[in-house]
């Protein structure tokens, strides 16, 4: 069953990068084969989990071991505007016992004292390895528990060790696309209701984008699956169109909701100032295509010219500070040139860019803004790096968390831009917030201190005594 | 005495506790030139990689044997053996740590003799130790993985000698203790001309400070020279309950004697302590000490008016629970409420009425009239429901800077918790307003009068 799901998934004919692939290729699945003692990143629970927290009133119950839950809970950066149950953390804990009896039992009581105690609107069950090995059937118990407490209990089964965070990403959708979408029916729509997927409101990011949407009478009628309730995205197949954010993420979630439900959608990002314009206006395109009022394209443009400008505006005070200013940008790639583009345009410079995760397409739209010579960067070791920066090739390094210290060490200035992230970095308003936030970086005063040699490391040895 | 209770819910909610393997991963971050490795799904070390680089705000090494469905199924000895060329190709580490988890020990993979076999096949690894810890994750907790960390590195690479060098001393220290925890015992030995040996060191390793160069293994920490001949010390001090198995392998194997000190926040630890080195190094205990315990003593004046019957909830691992709940105790304050993540010898003599191994639900519902929550950082959200106030104990603390250079250990550590604990109590104090004193029946009485 699981094996069929991971096939699918890996067969996903809306993914740019598997229409590339030989049927042999595709077959082997998305992931490089992980080598032993050379391997970092997260696995499927964790993507899986990663997708599917931000919907904030559900409990998240991960039946497994205390690692599972109790190395990880409470450390991701989705915000919620309501219910903070997505933050509690629920797990089986699983002991030797359930080792070598079986935890299905185990498993059906902590649902069971979940709704006792918490009553959300759903229980969403995490397979992990150790109950995967030893054949615990999560299926079945959700379905006895649904039965019997007359509730949706989930199962989502994205066990570590079937891949990384990327497969997980895609097996979470495929398991809100089998037991949620559709589920239930809205009180109420409109010709200007839309689906968001693949944005986790980290930092409130989507509440950067909300006002501009709310401003032209869209209505989000489920984000998918940042700041979501539960009810909404069981009724979110009555939206008209949809918008893809993170191409990799969720697209199985995005194609097949237009092949179920007509929800034409399109791929697009909210990061960088001409992206989100792109973004509205497609929005604004799709739901007139369905029938909403022609009259929407035109307060799109007036809104879009207005926030544009706006954000230009504010973007111009930084233009002395920052221009000619070396940026190495690391950021797995995904979109990568969106932010490029935004930061050429305050005169800054981007010496490097990843691009592991980019597609073909992607690189070349890289070339197109960033010239034939492009540095771009596959894959970097970190010895690499800290080189690169430490030999001063960069002023600054845009990067998640995992390098952070490579560039802190090496007295580089560095701003995280993954999703452990503190602050908010989409829509117009997130430009303006990243490029404040990499001239405070790049001027914060301590650079120059830590620069300096302690005197009597010095060259020229400071004279103290009279 | 304390009823010791495991608390009987089906679901664990807000986990206190935290992972084996990872307990003992981090035991490995103390050993010098290390790369500790999970044996288990790349997951298992994600997780436990982004714990400790939120706590410690620092790179950590941290490899995995990356594990995947194929190879959990039918067993993954060679996944360690690939593992271990990978890591020496790319790493060149002197030590590499290995720690099972609950995925490897489901079907039960013989490590050890794998280890065995792997390494008479590799003569050109001769220069490297490879210990090995069996931590399954579905079995106790962080401070158990680390304990038996410690006790096989002990086992796996102190040389068996009969040899004795006077002035040289052993520190075997549990997790609960921070790098400026070991950075004063450092100083204190010195202070007393004796050459201390610590295992493990996180003071070289995890103490946020700026290399020279790049390293992919731990950046410092006990030398594997410096551990094998630690057979050679005078005396073994262990800090913590959970040290004693490793200070018991080190007798065994050396014949050499240990203390074990089970905690060194108060006064009389450290004065046990201080008694302990002058004996051994013969030397009078120094001025400085002198003057840090009346300082300790004359704060001990100043602040036990805030401490004297205050209710404290405590959630921590059994040694550190020891340490707060003993010296909050001597202080006068009450331990109304004590959550812990696993067994230990020192449960049951824990002052307080009861002890629960159990979860921070467990903990928020016991500790409604406290005056102060302490805890890790993951307490956050039941302080604030309660609307007490919140001192972060343990690991992981990431919300907030310096959780490795806070000080508890000495006379100095103690006064400055006191001081810390104390403020945050006298922060708190409420503010008397004129319906504070009812008689009996209150209002009920005074109505009566007015209708009469």
């Amino acid at each position: 069953m699981l094996q069929n799901k991971i096939q699918e998934v890996f067969n996903e004919p809306g993914c740019a990068k598997n229409q590339t692939k030989s049927d042999k290729e595709r077959k082997k699945g998305c992931a490089k084969q992980l080598q032993p003692g050379a391997a970092a990143g997260g696995c499927a629970f964790d993507g899986a989990k990663i997708a599917l927290q931000p919907i904030t009133d559900v409990a998240h119950l991960v039946h497994g071991p205390i690692a599972c839950e109790g190395n990880s809970w409470d450390n991701r950066g989705a915000k919620s505007s309501g219910s903070r149950l997505y933050r509690t953390g629920f797990t089986t804990d699983i002991n030797e016992l359930d080792v070598v009896y079986g935890g299905e039992k185990h498993l059906f009581k902590s649902i069971k004292e979940i709704i006792d105690k918490y009553d959300p609107p759903a229980v969403f069950v995490y397979q992990t390895c150790v109950p995967a090995m030893i054949g615990d059937d999560i299926e079945a118990v959700c379905k006895a528990a649904s039965a019997k407490f007359a509730k949706p209990v989930i199962p989502i089964n994205a066990p570590g060790f079937v891949g990384a965070k990327n497969l997980g990403n895609k097996l979470a959708g495929e398991a809100l696309l089998d037991y949620v979408i559709g589920t239930e029916e809205p009180e109420s729509t409109t010709p200007y209701d839309i689906n968001i997927i693949g944005e986790y409101n980290l930092s409130g990011e989507l509440w950067q984008v909300k006002p501009l949407l709310e401003h032209l009478g869209i209505r989000i009628l489920a984000c998918i699956s940042g700041d979501a309730k539960y009810h909404e995205i069981a009724q979110s197949h009555r939206a008209r169109a949809a918008m893809m954010v993170c191409s990799k993420a969720m697209i199985n979630i995005a194609r097949k909701m237009e092949e179920r439900y007509q929800i034409p959608f399109f791929e697009g990002s909210f990061y960088g100032i001409s992206d989100t314009s792109e973004s509205l206006r497609e929005i604004s395109r799709l739901l007139v295509e369905r029938g909403a009022p022609a009259e929407l394209l035109e307060r799109t443009e007036a809104l879009i010219q207005r926030e544009e400008a706006r954000a230009w505006e504010r973007l111009a005070a930084y233009k002395p500070r920052l221009r000619g200013k070396r940026v190495l940008l690391i950021t797995g790639g995904v979109k990568s040139w969106s932010v490029v583009a935004a930061l050429q345009e305050v005169g800054m410079e981007v010496v490097g860019t990843s691009v592991k995760k980019s597609t073909a397409e992607d690189k070349e739209r890289i070339k197109e803004i960033m010239g034939q010579d492009a540095h771009m960067i596959d894959d970097m070791t970190p010895r690499e790096m800290y080189k690169m920066l430490s030999e001063a090739q960069a002023d600054i390094m845009l990067s998640g968390g995992r390098s952070q210290f490579v560039a802190l060490k090496a007295k580089v200035p560095w701003l995280d831009i993954n999703q452990e992230r503190h602050h908010a970095y989409a829509g117009y308003e997130g430009m303006v917030d990243l490029v404040r936030e990499i001239d405070k970086a790049l001027y914060n005063p301590i650079w120059s201190q830590l620069r300096k040699a302690a005197p009597w490391d010095a060259r020229e040895a400071a004279q103290w005594l009279p | 005495m304390a009823t010791v209770t495991v608390s009987h819910k089906a679901c664990t909610v807000n986990p206190l506790k935290m992972s084996q393997p990872i307990g003992g991963a981090l035991a490995f971050l103390g050993l010098a030139q290390c790369m500790p490795m999970l044996h288990g799904s790349q997951g298992c070390t994600a997780f436990g990689l982004v714990l400790f680089v939120r706590h410690f705000r620092e790179s950590i090494p941290l490899q995995t044997t990356a594990m995947n469905e194929v190879a959990t199924v039918l067993g993954g000895l060679d996944n360690i053996g690939n593992a271990i060329l990978n890591i020496q190709k790319r790493a060149n580490p002197r030590i590499i740590g290995i720690c099972s988890t609950g995925v490897t020990e489901t079907k039960g993979d013989d490590v050890d003799g794998y280890l065995k076999s792997f390494q008479a096949a590799h003569p050109e690894l001769d220069d490297l130790a490879v210990v090995y810890v069996s931590t399954p994750d579905f079995q106790d907790a962080f401070q158990d993985g680390w304990s038996k960390a410690v006790r096989n590195m002990v086992d796996a690479l102190v040389e068996p000698t009969a040899a004795r060098v006077a002035g040289q001393v052993n520190f075997l220290l549990g997790s609960h203790l921070t790098v400026a925890d070991i950075e004063e015992l450092r100083e204190m030995a010195a202070a007393f001309g004796l050459h201390a040996t610590f295992l493990p060191d996180l003071s070289g390793s995890l103490d946020g400070h700026i290399p020279d160069d790049f390293s992919p293994n731990t950046l410092g920490g006990a030398g594997l020279d410096e551990i094998r001949t630690m057979g050679e010390a005078e005396l073994t001090i262990a800090i913590g309950e959970q040290m004693r198995p490793a200070a018991e392998a080190l007798a065994r194997k050396t014949g050499q004697p240990y203390i074990l000190l089970e905690r060194l926040t108060g006064l009389e630890p450290n004065d046990q302590l201080l008694d302990c080195l002058a004996q051994l190094s013969d030397a009078p205990v120094p001025e400085k000490y002198r003057r840090q315990r009346s300082q300790l003593m004359d704060a001990m004046l100043d602040g036990h008016f805030y401490f004297g019957g205050k209710r404290i909830a405590i959630g921590a691992e059994p040694d550190l629970l020891w340490t707060l709940a003993t010296w909050l105790t001597e202080m006068g304050a009450v331990v109304a409420t004590a959550v812990t993540t696993t067994q230990s010898p020192l449960l049951e003599q824990m002052a307080c009425q009861e002890v629960v191994i159990g979860d921070l639900e467990d903990l928020e519902a016991r500790a409604t009239d406290c005056d102060l929550l302490i805890t890790h950082s993951h307490g956050r959200q039941a302080a604030e429901h309660l609307g007490i106030p919140f001192l972060r104990m343990g690991l992981p603390i990431f919300d907030r800077l310096g959780a490795t250079h806070r000080l508890t250990v000495g006379y100095r550590g103690t006064r400055d918790l006191l001081f810390e604990v104390g403020n945050l109590l006298m922060a708190n104090t409420h503010e008397h307003h004129p319906e504070s004193w009812p008689l009996p029946g209150g209002d009920h009485a005074r109505s009566q009068i007015a209708v009469g």
